[in-house]
């Protein structure tokens, strides 16, 4: 079991107190603790199994406007009296930072929502190797897989964020997760992909038979690949991909790049950064999200954000530290974005494959070939050509490179957005893009 | 040597037997402590964002039956915590009847020294260094926009105690030093970034004023970038600079000729063991053993001593690496490669510094021999499909190459290419073999572990480019 609140609680104020005795002005705690269990199958047999229990500890001090931090996994207390005492002695002679302060305390999260982000169902091992039995049996039925992987973990979780103007407040949650990665093989190629499911909630997590079909089916479309000429086409990111940019655009609209001036975002807001029909939101109290969060990492509530609104960026995700730097004030998203999609587009996906007579359907790309501060954008991918709304042939070893600024302004969405991750996009085309091949 | 339990419940006695106790039926298996100590410090924006310190120290218990591995960690160290960890893996094996491998190789060699680097300079030092390096950069260069600098210093000791009461330590001190500066000019911004590192001191990096080096690199490759053209798209020669873009033969080669993927036939290489798989002249080696290198062990995860592994020799497939697992489940012995990245995950085989090494040809030569292609000698990250074979890494500086000259500047692209295939397309290599500064980190499974990389100039007759310009 995952230690409870009040062993985390009289931890959190263990430190508070003695970092106050010691002479911090301010201070800030968390104390979380995390059990996950793993088990691994490989070729229909047990092949891993993982059991890990992990506490932690992070304290800030504050002697005015200085500030040091220190973390460490051994909760006990002559440890903590070392560590502490360490902390506070770094930041005397840490240079002082008018920017650095708690968060104000109006903004910190009260009367916490149930977000049903915990389910106490607990599988057993056996019962986990049944899944994935059931899995890896639907997986190999094909004679080109030739490799089955497939894993199943069960983590549970609780912390605590306390500071030295009186927060004091965490919650437990749990995820479930399963996946299945598999090898096909013919006489041309040898090909790999995946699939999985995540979820708070062990019965929203996907069925163990439907899993295994979908990530060998998934990899068999791959086998004996092409690659193609070098082209400006245009590109479909199948959902798992378009998502990404979501990632890389809420990269872009963190308060601190925005602060450090290193985001080709900056200086744009209320200004045209994508197409005018595309609205992008973070919803932070989604029931059973993935992302969900009652307050940010220092405890300022956190409300639903248009961020982007009928392609016009309306807002940045601000933290107290970087707020104070740009004049803004927190809007609780220090730790980043919580559940961000794109709103559905008009279109379904079949037309969305249609709308072109040839383009490329993208699954996967490799490589960080994404710049931030520049917006270039060129990794590796691989995937489909599609004709007339017909997938062709596997496509492999291309590039795809373009610059957000203008892939942005040229997108068009499909209207099949689902709720699965904690960043979630419907299917995507991208006109205008290069592709480097042959 | 610290002793990793002497503040808990537990004796040395206690441990011995819950550990012999719990492998006596498996075919290997061990308990690793660790306690690691480790400090960031960041300059960003002229000013110490943050300074951090860390302590952790934790257990990984370990039993492996044939091909199955359980495993359980806790950084609760009692023996209450100890037992459950036994009967978790006990549970997992119950069936197991294998007979235990004491056989441990040992070694007199070290390859660093007991150091803890944090300890060796007051923070005010430290802190001295990052802002004269914000006052340095700003003060050359009035396009300097942002500069951040940081150093993170660690000292790892390990304890790998094994059935019968064998124990096997040592200490790793690890150091790295990073400057990353952004100018801008006519409204264009670009980045350069570059770092140092090894298993040493702060000093012994930052003699004679050796942080001001690290700069001028750093705003050298900014500035190169700010005049950089759109790249190229499409299929061209490649000259690859010495150094750190051997991360090309780590992604490519290296990689897939890792045991584990071998022994599960999804690497690409599995099938082509003394077989051609690069151009003669070719010859890849993984080292663990080069003096203070960031990829250096004295012994690796397991215990076992490292290596010089030649994998490659001359264009024939010599060596996979392994770890004692995927070495005894393929009939052969362990490379020193079993490594990971904390207590908190299982063991792998993995990269320590990986090297071409030097040909007879020069860099000027491969430079006339091509019409049209590029000059990359810097990367980014790289990535690979182990089972497609497919790699990509992205340029950070990059030249065109027009009719035997280097060209213009271009922006950051990404290369394409084929493992298996690639060192085929080897055609010349240099004689200017380079290490790369120490500033790896290899991800495999989510654990990230320090690596090294050395090659020198080589051209690769073929390789997708992934420009913008057709």
């Amino acid at each position: 079991m995952v230690k409870n609140q009040e062993y985390l609680k009289t931890k959190a104020s263990y430190c508070l107190d003695l970092a106050k005795k010691l002479g911090a002005t301010d201070a800030s705690v968390t104390v979380g603790n995390s059990i996950s269990e793993t088990v691994s199958f490989r070729n229909k047999a047990l092949d891993e199994s993982n059991r890990s229990d992990s506490l932690a500890i992070s304290i800030e001090t504050y002697i005015d406007k200085k500030k040091s931090s220190i973390s460490s996994s051994n909760l006990l207390e002559e440890n903590l009296q070392t560590l502490i005492k360490k902390c506070f002695e770094t930041t005397k002679i840490t240079p002082e930072d008018e920017f650095n302060s708690l968060p104000d305390k109006n903004l910190l999260a009260k009367n916490i929502k149930n977000l049903n982000l915990y389910d106490e169902s607990h599988l057993e091992n056996d019962q986990k190797i049944h899944y994935l039995k059931e899995l890896e049996e639907t997986a190999s039925i094909d004679k080109k897989i030739i490799n089955t992987e497939s894993g199943f973990t069960e983590n549970k979780s609780n912390f605590i964020l306390a500071n030295s103007d009186g927060f004091c407040d965490g919650y437990k949650s749990s995820s479930f997760t399963a996946s299945s990665v598999t090898v096909a093989k013919d006489e041309n190629s040898m090909e790999r992909d995946y699939e999985f499911t995540s979820r708070c909630h062990l019965n929203d997590i996907i069925k163990a038979k439907e899993l295994g079909e979908i990530a060998a089916n998934q990899t068999i479309k791959k086998l004996s690949p092409k690659k193609i000429g070098s082209d400006k086409i245009s590109i479909i990111f199948d959902k798992r991909i378009s998502k990404g940019f979501l990632s890389s655009f809420a990269g872009a609209i963190s308060s601190s790049a925005i602060a450090r001036g290193t985001s080709f975002l900056k200086d744009k807001i209320n200004q045209q950064v994508f197409s005018n029909s595309i609205n992008v939101i973070d919803k932070p109290d989604l029931i059973k999200g993935m992302g969900s969060q009652s307050f940010d990492s220092e405890g300022v509530k956190s409300e639903t954000l248009n961020l982007v609104n009928d392609g016009i960026l309306k807002n940045y995700l601000v933290d107290t530290y970087n707020g104070k730097k740009l004049n803004l004030k927190s809007n609780g998203r220090s730790g980043g974005s919580t559940n961000l999609y794109f709103e559905n587009g008009q279109i379904s996906y079949e037309e969305l494959l249609k709308m072109h007579s040839r383009c490329l359907y993208v699954t996967e790309t490799i490589g960080h070939g994404t710049n931030l501060v520049t917006g270039d954008y060129s990794v590796g991918a691989t995937g489909f050509l599609v004709e007339n709304g017909e997938f062709k042939y596997p496509v492999n070893e291309i590039t795809i490179a373009g610059n957000f600024n203008d892939m942005f302004k040229n997108i068009t969405l499909a209207n099949d957005l689902e709720f699965k991750y904690s960043v979630n996009a419907p299917t995507m085309m991208i006109d205008g893009m290069t592709v480097a091949g042959k | 040597m610290a002793n990793f339990f002497d503040k808990s419940d537990l004796t040395r006695k206690d441990v011995d037997e819950i550990v012999s106790d719990t492998l006596k039926n498996c075919d290997d298996g061990e308990l690793y402590f660790e306690n690691s100590k480790s400090e960031s410090i960041l300059l960003d924006d002229n000013k110490i964002k943050s300074s951090n310190y860390s302590s952790d120290l934790g257990f990984g218990f370990r039993a492996v039956s044939n091909e199955v591995v359980a495993y359980s960690h806790s950084n609760e160290i009692s023996k209450d915590s100890l037992k459950s960890s036994s009967k978790n893996l006990k549970s997992t094996l119950k069936s197991s009847k294998g007979i235990y491998n004491h056989e441990i190789p040992k070694t007199n060699n070290k390859f660093y020294d007991d150091i803890n680097p944090i300890e060796q300079k007051t923070l005010d030092s430290k802190l001295e260094v990052l802002n004269k390096v914000n006052d340095y950069l700003r003060k050359k260069d009035s396009k300097v926009k942002q500069v951040t600098a940081s150093f993170s210093g660690e000292q790892k000791s390990i304890e790998i105690i094994r059935s019968g009461g064998e124990a096997l330590t040592d200490i790793r001190p690890l150091i790295r030093f990073n400057v990353s500066v952004m100018l801008e000019k006519n409204g264009r911004k670009e980045t350069g970034v570059y770092g140092i590192g090894g298993r040493q001191s702060y000093d012994d990096y930052l003699k004679d004023d050796n942080w001001k080096n690290v700069c001028e690199e750093a705003l050298r490759i900014a500035s190169v970038n700010l005049d950089s053209k759109p790249a190229p798209a499409g299929e061209m020669k490649v000259v690859l600079g010495p150094g750190w873009p051997a991360i090309l033969i780590h992604e490519a080669i290296g990689h897939g000729l890792e045991g584990d993927f071998n022994r599960k036939k999804t690497s690409a290489f599995h099938n082509l063991m003394g077989q051609k798989v690069a151009s003669e002249g070719v010859t890849i080696v993984d080292d663990g053993t080069i003096d203070k290198r960031r990829g250096s062990l004295t012994i690796d995860d397991e215990g076992t001593p490292t290596e010089r592994t030649v994998l490659i020799e001359n264009g024939i497939l010599k060596n996979f690496m392994q770890d004692r697992l995927n070495a005894r489940l393929m009939n052969t012995r362990s490379t020193g490669s079993g490594r990971r990245e904390n207590y908190k995950h299982i063991v792998l085989p993995r990269m320590r510094n990986t090297m071409m090494l030097s040909g007879t040809q020069t860099q000027d030569e491969m430079i006339k021999s091509v019409d049209k292609g590029i000059f990359a000698v810097s990367f980014g990250g790289g990535q690979v499909d182990i089972t497609s074979g497919k790699f990509v890494f992205n340029c950070t500086e990059a030249y065109e190459i027009n009719n035997g000259k280097i060209g213009s500047p271009i922006k950051g692209a990404t290369l394409i290419g084929d493992g298996p295939s690639i060192l085929k397309e080897v055609s010349m290599v240099g004689n200017d073999m380079m290490m790369d500064p120490g500033i790896g980190t290899c991800g495999k499974a989510g654990q990230g572990v320090p690596v090294g990389v050395a090659q020198p100039s080589i051209l690769i007759n073929k390789m997708t480019v992934g420009g913008t310009k057709l």
